[in-house]
């Protein structure tokens, strides 16, 4: 590839085996740290602080769906090597994330708005 | 030759595209579901084994750094070790996938497969699922065995492309010069991964204050 306008696009290290540690090092952490924080209810601990005892799950959902893209973010960038590819294949992988997100956010904006959800009264426990 | 690789490997990012796209359909159901149901998918979800989840989370893992060795003595052209990491790499697909099997006996064991006659809730446990629940669990456990059974397919299609690596690897086929397969069963494998680092707290960990905290 001729344009290697990116700082970091200049093919791979030398010694990247001290990166794959290191994400492997971070992917442990941050498994057994979603494991750690799921075994509490978190919107039960804030409500009454916080008033969040209508959304409960979604605050652990959160929490867990970040620790999942850092860690999804750190095989990219790292394992899948796109830290160091061309410009090409960065834009391709952003417009995955894109998409995707385009594909989330505009049918759970449908549901959202058409009332009637969150489907309510459906068996409490 | 350095284009052919770049062609190769830009090939195989819009398949993984594509693959996002595939598995964001379903993560899309997940979403809706459970806002529709979220009690259903706590309860649900707390009848997953965490231990058994948690290991074969730590086990992709682990390949994934094996994987990511193997694709780094190919770029050096070191037949020995790229063999190993290879097979050590296909070693713990094999693992992943007799610990799935496990869980999905002890689900149908336990009436929870959720189809016809399989699933009969109320035998499930001390007590069963709470009646209440049972449908909006039928739900969850339907999600549940699409996004693990579909991710499970691609492990077994990644464990025979390492099969298919180890053998070409075995006849010297890669050099310095020419590693582009491991390089893109590489980027495939890792894909299987990121899939499974969603699915193991969107399905086993949302109810796990559940089992810990008891109800």
């Amino acid at each position: 590839m001729a344009d290697h306008s990116h700082d970091n696009s200049h093919g791979h290290p030398e010694n990247p085996i001290k990166y794959y540690i290191g994400v492997f090092g971070l992917l442990m952490i941050m498994t057994l740290l979603t494991v750690f924080v799921a075994q509490f209810d978190l919107a039960e601990k804030f409500k009454h602080t916080w008033g969040l005892e209508h959304i409960s799950g979604v605050l652990n959902a959160l929490v867990a769906l970040t620790i999942a893209v850092i860690k999804a973010t750190a095989v990219v960038l790292i394992f899948m090597h796109v830290r160091w590819s061309s410009r090409l294949t960065q834009v391709i992988v952003v417009s995955a994330v894109f998409w995707l997100l385009i594909m989330l956010s505009f049918t759970v904006s449908d549901y959202f708005t058409r009332g009637g959800w969150p489907v309510t009264g459906l068996g409490k426990y | 030759m350095e284009q052919q690789k770049e062609a190769g490997m830009i090939g195989m990012w819009i398949f993984l595209v594509t693959e996002v796209m595939f598995f964001g359909g379903l993560f899309l159901a997940y979403t809706i579901y459970r806002s529709i149901y979220p009690e259903g998918f706590l309860y649900g979800s707390h009848l997953l084994n965490v231990k058994l989840g948690g290991t074969n989370t730590v086990v992709l893992i682990v390949s994934s750094l094996t994987m990511a060795m193997a694709v780094y003595y190919s770029q050096k052209g070191a037949r020995k070790p790229l063999m190993g990491f290879l097979t050590i790499t296909l070693v713990l697909g094999l693992v992943f996938l007799v610990i799935k099997y496990f869980e999905y006996s002890s689900k149908i064991h336990d009436n929870l497969f959720p189809a016809a006659s399989l699933y009969n809730p109320a035998s499930t446990g001390p007590h069963g699922v709470p009646e209440a629940l049972q449908q909006q669990v039928h739900v969850f456990l339907w999600i549940y065995f699409l996004m693990t059974g579909l991710h499970a397919l691609h492990m077994i299609v990644g464990a025979g492309i390492l099969t298919t690596l180890i053998v070409m690897a075995r006849k010297g086929k890669f050099t310095k010069n020419y590693n582009s397969p491991v390089e893109i069963s590489g980027l495939y494998w890792h894909f299987v991964d990121i899939v499974w680092i969603f699915l193991f707290p969107l399905l086993y960990l949302t109810g796990y204050h559940l089992s810990v905290g008891g109800h």
